[in-house]
This record gives structure tokens, C-alpha cells and sequence, in this order.
């Protein structure tokens, strides 16, 4: 049954043209950084790495091979498709409100928590979908574009080189782990659904979170760091970067397939799956006991 | 009054013949080092600066007489540091006017060497000063602490064995100054793990080396020009 109701969830999203937003979305930005590093990479690199040009000796085009592209497009395309998941996620309950359909939804012979699941499931295979998208673009199509080389992860405080043959796994862990962080924001906006008649009102609401709280979480400020940025679900998001920072031994030299401190990536991993089920389980419970009028 | 006059004409005597010393030596060296017009070598370099994390490379590094020198990672990427040119130590030798200055003994690696100072008439030179640790008995040099007028100061320590003969050695560790890397907040997004703090602490440091461990050489076999480009 489950999977029935499934499908036709997925049906109804996939029915949409604004579904088809998003991977238009996606693709564009992608293919016009892609080209904006093809054009002008040198730049970018100089404005990373500049500070370090009367020191040090490095070949900008080694650096600007594929897999830097795919972690760059992953670090800029990542803090704005919560954006288009909310799109999808927020309208699965509140759309069929606004439509007038959720009534007659409720009135077939199918629990409310079923057809919840079932509406929830068909965001995570939205979510997944989209971010394999992504993937394939941004990584095999870089790789395509820029070749593989070494990769350069550049952080405010210094840089880790990665050997080439150890980054693709951190990639693919990167993008399970971004998944998750998406899935979390998907939950987030569907558990805003239940409480909304059209969809407007939880999309924009879960968009503002999620600025609102990335800003709390950039602004570094210690009452903030302290007190706030720790259980905002926006500061684990960045997780998947974690797969990117790696040990090193006492004389600054990378150790092949190791990550700096994994405990962080899981307590990130483990804090957005708590997040994930509250938001769910609370939209599936007061979806319960909603009196629907719509 | 005639005893102290013997005492400062020895003393000048003395320290004439130091120097005369001292530049023989050198020019001894210089000789032996010459020898080499050209190398292609295979190596492993390590990189160990505080904001850097890189894996153990394998380099190529072609040296041309008298100063042109080039280290090369044909697999991967490494930051090289500029003034790597002093890995060789022919941008000492090929000075043509300079003056040795003696400056006595010391341990080097547990070596006993005699220390020269040397002082480029050049005044173009971007070299400023250089001391160099010989070891007498075998013409080598140990150490090398040379000051720059563009890229600070730079330490070589030299380990010999197999190509001691033409004065290149096995393993070379390369001392230089670097500068602070920070970039401000909020432009790469980082991903908090607790690691921060630590980084930032070391950073404080400014110093950086790179070890270059040569596994093999090719000498005087001819360098074609476009490497260095």
C-alpha cells in the first residue's frame, strides 16, 4: 500500500512543471560557474591563494581541475537548493489544501500516517533525485570539462591537498551526507505544510529559517557561537565538508583516506537525523489530529 | 710600545692569512660543485608548513648550471617555495666577486666545520649574505644560511652519501620564512569539527621547510632549455 501511495505522490510532484524548476535551476548555475572557472578560474584562485603568490610556487591550472570545480559548485550550489527543496516539500500537504483535494485525500481508506509517509517518502526520492543530478553535473561533468588533478580544499585558516586518488569516495560520501542535510530541510518545510492552506505561507516560512539561522551561524559572534550555532540544524548542514578536511601527521603531511574527526561528521549526521524525525513526527501527528476543513 | 705593535701586525698577519684561508676554501668547493653543469633527479618532497596540508610528492627536479634550477611534480600539486632555487647551491658559487670571511668552527649534525661568511661585491646580488658550514675533509657543504634582498632568509641542511663526489646530496631540508594565511570570515564557509582553534594557533609560526629526498640522478647527461620557462 505504502508504495502505492508512493507513486502516486511521486506522480503528482513529477506532474508539475515547478518540480522541473529546480534541475532547470540547478543545471544553470552549474553550467555558468562551470563556465565563469573556465573563463576566469586564474582570479578565483588568486583571490584564495594570492596572499601566498610571494612565497610559494604553484600551477593555477593544476589547481583548477575538475574535482576543485565540483567541491566549489558543491560549497556555493549548497547553502540555496533548501530553497528549491522547500519548493516541493512545503506545497505536498498545503498545496492539496489550497487545491481543495485533501479532504477527499483523507477520505480514502488509507491511514493519515500513511499517507504522510507516503507524501514525506516521495520528497526524500525528490531530494535524492536532485541531488544526483547535481552530482552528475557537477562532478562527472567538471571532471569533463577540467580533468582530475590533486584536489586543494582552501579554508579561512589554510589549505589540505588531496591526493587524486583519494578524493572521489569523499565525494560520494559528501553527497550521502548532503542528502541527509536536505532531507532535513524537506521535513522541515513539510512539517510547516500541515499548518498551512496554500503553499506559499511554508515555503517562505522554511526559506527564512534557514536564512535566519545561517545568518546567526556566519555572523561569529561568541554569544552566538556559543549558545546558538551548535543546536542549529544549518551549522550541521555543512557536514559533508568534513569528508573534505583530513589528517595529518606531525609534519603537516595528509594521510591517505583519513578524515580530520569523523565524531564531528557523525554528531552532524546523527543531529539532522534527530531534526529530520521531529520535524516529521510532529507534522505527522498534528496532521492527525487535524480537524480538515479544506 | 714596539711589543704591542708585534701583537696587532700579527693579529693582522694572522687574520690575512685566515681569509686567504677561507677563500681558497671556497674556491676549492666551488671547483668541485662546478663539475656539475647539469642534473635531472628523481625525489620525494615533503612539505611541513603550518597552514598546509599536503601529501609526501614525487618531484622531478632539473638543476643547470650555474643558476637555473626547476622542481617539478608531474603527478599532482605542490606548492613550491620560491626561493627553492637555493636547493642548489650554485647561486653561491657562481658568485664571481665576493669576500670569505672566516668565522670559525662548529658542530654541524655532529660534524666538526669551519664557517665562512660570504659577502657579494655585486651590489645587484639578491643575495645579501651567506655563511657556509664546510666540512673541510670531504669539501662539503653541511649547512647553508643565506639572506636575501627579496625573499628573506633562507636554511639548508645537506645530507650526503651516494653523490657525495659531485657534492650533491641524498637529502636536502630547506628552511624559509612564510607568511600568514588567513582568509577573512565567512568566504569559505568551513565546516566547524573543533579543529579551528588548533589551526589557528599554529599558523603563529613562521617558519616552513621542505624536505627533498633524492632517490637517484642523472649528471651532466644535457637539461633541454624549455623546462626552466
Amino acid at each position: 500500500m505504502f508504495i502505492t501511495i508512493l507513486r502516486i505522490e511521486l506522480f503528482k510532484i513529477f506532474r508539475k512543471p515547478r518540480t522541473y524548476i529546480s534541475f532547470g535551476a540547478i543545471a544553470v548555475m552549474i553550467i555558468l560557474i562551470q563556465l565563469a572557472i573556465k573563463v576566469q578560474g586564474t582570479e578565483l584562485i588568486n583571490f584564495f591563494l594570492g596572499s601566498q603568490n610571494s612565497t610559494f610556487d604553484y600551477d593555477p591550472a593544476k589547481i583548477l581541475n575538475g574535482y576543485f570545480v565540483c567541491y566549489f559548485i558543491l560549497n556555493t550550489l549548497l547553502i540555496h537548493v533548501p530553497l528549491l527543496v522547500a519548493l516541493i516539500a512545503g506545497d505536498l500537504v498545503a498545496g492539496e489544501a489550497n487545491m481543495g483535494t485533501l479532504r477527499l485525500l483523507v477520505s480514502k481508506p488509507v491511514s493519515r500516517e500513511m499517507l504522510m509517509f507516503s507524501k514525506f517518502g516521495a520528497s526524500v526520492v525528490y531530494v535524492v533525485m536532485l541531488l544526483l543530478w547535481m552530482a552528475v553535473l557537477s562532478l562527472f561533468g567538471s571532471i569533463l570539462l577540467f580533468g582530475t588533478n590533486d584536489l586543494v580544499v582552501i579554508k579561512e585558516t589554510g589549505f589540505h591537498i588531496i591526493s587524486s586518488g583519494d578524493v572521489l569516495w569523499r565525494f560520494m560520501a559528501a553527497f550521502l551526507f548532503a542528502t541527509l542535510a536536505l532531507i532535513c530541510i524537506a521535513s522541515l518545510a513539510f512539517m510547516l505544510s500541515v499548518f498551512a492552506e496554500n503553499s506559499i505561507g511554508p515555503i517562505v516560512a522554511t526559506v527564512c529559517i534557514v536564512i535566519v539561522f545561517t545568518i546567526v551561524q556566519q555572523l561569529q559572534v561568541p554569544m552566538f557561537q556559543e549558545y546558538a550555532s551548535p543546536y542549529l540544524f544549518t551549522t550541521h548542514m555543512l557536514g559533508w565538508k568534513g569528508f573534505f578536511y583530513v589528517m595529518a601527521t606531525d609534519e603537516n603531511q595528509t594521510i591517505r583516506g583519513s578524515v580530520e574527526n569523523t565524531g564531528a561528521i557523525l554528531k552532524s549526521g546523527l543531529v539532522l537525523t534527530g531534526y529530520t524525525l521531529f520535524f516529521l513526527l510532529l507534522g505527522v501527528i498534528s496532521f492527525k489530529r487535524k480537524d480538515i476543513l479544506s | 710600545m714596539k711589543k704591542s705593535g708585534l701583537i696587532i701586525f700579527c693579529m693582522v698577519l694572522l687574520y690575512g692569512v685566515k681569509a686567504q684561508d677561507a677563500g681558497a676554501l671556497v674556491e676549492k668547493i666551488k671547483g668541485k660543485y662546478n663539475a656539475v653543469k647539469d642534473y635531472e633527479a628523481n625525489a620525494k618532497m615533503k612539505t611541513n608548513v603550518v597552514f598546509i596540508k599536503a601529501p609526501v610528492a614525487n618531484i622531478k627536479v632539473y638543476y643547470k648550471n650555474p643558476d637555473q634550477l626547476k622542481i617539478r611534480n608531474e603527478s599532482g600539486i605542490s606548492f613550491i617555495p620560491r626561493g627553492s632555487v637555493n636547493v642548489n647551491m650554485g647561486n653561491i658559487f657562481t658568485m664571481s666577486h665576493y669576500a670569505a670571511i672566516d668565522a670559525g668552527t662548529e658542530m654541524v649534525n655532529g660534524r666538526n666545520t669551519r664557517v665562512i661568511k660570504i659577502l657579494p661585491d655585486d651590489e645587484q646580488s639578491d643575495v645579501v649574505l651567506s655563511t657556509l658550514y664546510i666540512d673541510e675533509a670531504q669539501l662539503l657543504v653541511l649547512r647553508s644560511k643565506t639572506t636575501t634582498k627579496e625573499n628573506g632568509t633562507y636554511e639548508l641542511d645537506m645530507f650526503y652519501g651516494r653523490y657525495a663526489n659531485y657534492g650533491l646530496p641524498d637529502k636536502v631540508r630547506f628552511t624559509f620564512n612564510t607568511r600568514d594565511y588567513k582568509l577573512p570570515k565567512g568566504v569559505t564557509f568551513d565546516y566547524d569539527n573543533g579543529s579551528a582553534e588548533k589551526e589557528s594557533e599554529k599558523t603563529k609560526d613562521k617558519k616552513g621547510t621542505v624536505e627533498i629526498s633524492y632517490s637517484s640522478y642523472s649528471i651532466n647527461k644535457g637539461i633541454p632549455e624549455g623546462i626552466f620557462n
